[in-house]
C-alpha cells in the first residue's frame, strides 16, 4: 500500500470540486433572483442592462400583495404558536409517561407530516364545511398546524431524551411542584429545541401552498399571491419579493443560531 | 433517639417475577449515618429513591418523623437528594442553583444568597457562587450538589454513589470531608454505594443488601469480624472458604473437620453434629508459621503463589485437600525480604479460633 502523492492531489481536487459544484447548485439561482430584482429591464437578461429600485418601490406600493404579506405573518405566527402548545405537552407525554397505545399515540401525531398536503387540504376542508366553518385565515392556522406539530414534537421529544431525569427530580426534591419545575427547569433547557422547532414551523408555514390553497378563503397569502401573479410570468417585483425574504431567512437564521447557542456546553 | 426514618416491610414489585426490593424493615435513628451496600441491581438505589420520593413501593409504609410518607411526592417530603450525576441546573449560576429550594420556601432574595454562600464555605467553595456547573470540575460540582441538598437543613440527607464519579485521590479526601461534614451539620446521611471501604470507613451502620434483601445491618466492625453469611464475608474484605463438617464441642469451641485438617472456632453455631458448615477466614488473619511456633490451629499447606504488592505480600497458599486460600502478610522492613517464601515451599498456618467464621451449609467458593 504505497500512496503516491499524486493520488491524494487527485481526490482533493475532485472533492474541491465537488463542493463547488454543490455550492453552484445550491446558490447560484438565490444570487441571480437578486440580481435580477436589482435590474432596470422588465425581461430577464443576462447581463442586467441597469441598476434600479423601482421594483422595490412598486411592491411597497402593492396594496394587496402587502395584504398578502401581513396574511401570511398572522398565519405563520399562530400556526407555529399553535403547534408549541400542543406539540410541547405531546412530547412531554412521549418522554415522561409509559401509557397504554403510547406507540400509537407517537405514530398518529407523526403521520400527518407525511400526508401529502393535498389530502390534508381536502380533507380538512370536508371537515370545516361538515362543522359549518367557512374557509378563513383561522382555518389555514389550524391546517397547518396538524403537520407541524409532528415537527415540534420530533424536535422537542428529542431533546428531552437528551435532558438527564434527574434534573426534573432535584428540582422535585428541592420542593417544586411540577409546574414549578416545568417552567424553571425543563423549559430553559429545552429552550433551543423549542425555538428551533417554532422557527422552522414558521418557515414551512409561511410558503405554504396545498394545504393554505384548499383552506383559505378571501385572503391570500404570499406564496398564493406569488403563484397568482406568476401566470403573467415572473416579474422583476417577484424577484424583489424574494429577495426580500432571503434578507428575511437570513436575519432569522442569524438570530436563532444566537439565541440557540447552548451557553453551557455539555 | 428517636427513628427518623422508618421503613415497614418495603417492597417494590416491578412485575410477578421481576422484584427490586423484597420485604425491607428498617429504622435509621436521627443523626445516624447509614449506609445501603450491595452490588449492582441489589435494590440499594430503589430503596433510597423510595425514601426520597421518586418512586412508590408496592408493598410497605414509609414513615419520615413519624409520618407516613409512603405516597408523599419528592416536593412535599423534607428529605434532599445528593443525586449521582450531582444534576446541578446547567442553566443556572451555582449561587441560583443553591438558593433554588430556599426561593421556594419563600425566602428573600437577599436571605437565600447569604444562605448559600454559608452553604459553599461549609463545604469549601466560598468563591464559585457566581459561576456556572459547566466551569467547575467534578469535585467542585460534587460540593455544590452537597451544598445545594443541605442548605434547606432537611430531616434526611439522601446520598445515590455521591463519590463514584470522582477520580480515586479525590474519592478519599472527599470521603473524610463528608463524614465531617456529617458531624458539623448533624443531619441524618443515608448513603447508597457499592464500595465496601466507602460503606466502612464513612459510616456509623452499614446495610449490607443482596437481592432486594438486607443481608446484615450492623456497625463497620462487626459487619467485618462477624459477617452473618460468606456472602457478607466475601462483599465486605476478602475471606477464604473451606467446607467442613461439624464434628463436636469443646470448652474451646465448636469442632470442625476438614479436607486441610481439624478447626476450633470459638463461633458456636446452633447445628447437629455432621451438619455441612463452611469455614472462613480473612486474608490478614491468618499467619505463616515460622519453625517452632504453633497456634490453636495449625494448617499445613504448599504455597502456590507470592504477589508482592508494597504494603507486604499475598501468598496463595494450597492446603491438603485442594482448596486454595489467600494469606497476607506485611514486610516490616526490607531485611524480611529475604525470609520471603517461595512458590513450592511447605508451609504451616496458624489461625486464632476467634478469627475463623463458621457458616452453615456449603458454598461454591
Amino acid at each position: 500500500m504505497s500512496h503516491k502523492p499524486s493520488s491524494s492531489f487527485v481526490a482533493d481536487t475532485a472533492l474541491t470540486t465537488f463542493v463547488c459544484l454543490l455550492m453552484a447548485f445550491l446558490y447560484v439561482p438565490i444570487w441571480v433572483l437578486i440580481a435580477f430584482s436589482f435590474s432596470s429591464s422588465r425581461s430577464l437578461t443576462w447581463p442586467i442592462p441597469g441598476f434600479t429600485l423601482d421594483w422595490y418601490r412598486k411592491l411597497f406600493a402593492n396594496a394587496d400583495l402587502l395584504t398578502a404579506v401581513g396574511n401570511s405573518f398572522y398565519v405563520a405566527t399562530f400556526a407555529s404558536l399553535l403547534a408549541l402548545a400542543v406539540g410541547i405537552p405531546a412530547a412531554m407525554a412521549l418522554h415522561r409517561f409509559n401509557f397504554w397505545g403510547k406507540t400509537l399515540f407517537r405514530r398518529l401525531i407523526l403521520l400527518p407530516i407525511t400526508l401529502p398536503g393535498i389530502v390534508t387540504g381536502i380533507s380538512m376542508l370536508n371537515m370545516f364545511r361538515l362543522f359549518g366553518f367557512n374557509p378563513s385565515l383561522e382555518t389555514v392556522i389550524i391546517g397547518h398546524a396538524t403537520a407541524l406539530i409532528g415537527v415540534v414534537v420530533t424536535q422537542v421529544f428529542a431533546r428531552l431524551q437528551r435532558l438527564p431525569k434527574s434534573l426534573e427530580e432535584a428540582s422535585s426534591d428541592l420542593g417544586a411542584p411540577p409546574l414549578h419545575t416545568f417552567l424553571h427547569i425543563t423549559l430553559p433547557n429545552i429552550r433551543s429545541a423549542v425555538f428551533g422547532a417554532g422557527l422552522l414551523s414558521f418557515v414551512l408555514s409561511f410558503d405554504e401552498i396545498p394545504v393554505t390553497f384548499f383552506l383559505t378563503g378571501r385572503d391570500n397569502t404570499l406564496p398564493m399571491y406569488i403563484y397568482s401573479t406568476m401566470r403573467r410570468g415572473v416579474t422583476p417585483e417577484i424577484n424583489a419579493v424574494g429577495t426580500l425574504i432571503v434578507l428575511a431567512s437570513l436575519i432569522l437564521i442569524i438570530v436563532s443560531v444566537l439565541l440557540s447557542r447552548d451557553r453551557s456546553p455539555r | 433517639m428517636a427513628a427518623i426514618i422508618e421503613l415497614q416491610r418495603i417492597s417494590k414489585h416491578y412485575s410477578k417475577t421481576i422484584i427490586g426490593v423484597d420485604d425491607v424493615s428498617l429504622d435509621v435513628e436521627d443523626g445516624e449515618f447509614v449506609t445501603l451496600l450491595g452490588p449492582s441491581g441489589c435494590g440499594k438505589s430503589t430503596l433510597l429513591r423510595m425514601i426520597g420520593g421518586f418512586e412508590a413501593p408496592t408493598h410497605g409504609m414509609i414513615r419520615l418523623a413519624g409520618q407516613d410518607v409512603t405516597h408523599v411526592p419528592p416536593y412535599r417530603r423534607d428529605v434532599n437528594m445528593v443525586f449521582q450525576d450531582y444534576a446541578l441546573f446547567p442553566h443556572m449560576t451555582v449561587g441560583e442553583n443553591i438558593a433554588y429550594g430556599l426561593k421556594i420556601q419563600g425566602r428573600s432574595r437577599a436571605q437565600a444568597r447569604d444562605m448559600a454562600v454559608d452553604a459553599l464555605a461549609l463545604v469549601g467553595l466560598p468563591d464559585k457562587i457566581d459561576q456556572k456547573p459547566a466551569q467547575l470540575s467534578g469535585g467542585q460540582r460534587q460540593r455544590v450538589a452537597l451544598a445545594r441538598a443541605i442548605v434547606r437543613r432537611p430531616k434526611v440527607l439522601l446520598l445515590d454513589e455521591p463519590l463514584s464519579a470522582l477520580d480515586a485521590r479525590l474519592r478519599d479526601q472527599m470521603r473524610i470531608e463528608m463524614k465531617h461534614l456529617h458531624e458539623k451539620v448533624g443531619i441524618t446521611f443515608i448513603m447508597v454505594t457499592h464500595d465496601q471501604e466507602e460503606a466502612l470507613t464513612m459510616s456509623d451502620r452499614v446495610v449490607v443488601m443482596e437481592k432486594g434483601r438486607v443481608a446484615q445491618d450492623g456497625r463497620p466492625q462487626d459487619l467485618y469480624d462477624q459477617p452473618a453469611s460468606p456472602y457478607v464475608a466475601n462483599f465486605i474484605g476478602t475471606t477464604n472458604f473451606v467446607a467442613g463438617s461439624l464434628t463436636g464441642r469443646s470448652p474451646a469451641g465448636t469442632r470442625i473437620a476438614s479436607a486441610a485438617g481439624d478447626f476450633t472456632a470459638t463461633a458456636d453455631l446452633a447445628l447437629p453434629q455432621g451438619a455441612e458448615v463452611t469455614l472462613g477466614f480473612r486474608p490478614e488473619k491468618v499467619r505463616l508459621l515460622a519453625e517452632g511456633e504453633t497456634a490453636a490451629n495449625v494448617v499445613p499447606g504448599r504455597i502456590a503463589e507470592v504477589i508482592y504488592y508494597g504494603l507486604g505480600l499475598r501468598t496463595t497458599v494450597e492446603l491438603a485437600g485442594g482448596t486454595q486460600v489467600h494469606v497476607d502478610c506485611l514486610l516490616p522492613d526490607s531485611l524480611a525480604r529475604s525470609a520471603v517464601p517461595q512458590p513450592g515451599a511447605p508451609v504451616r498456618l496458624g489461625i486464632e479460633p476467634h478469627n475463623v467464621f463458621v457458616f452453615a451449609g456449603r458454598v461454591a467458593a
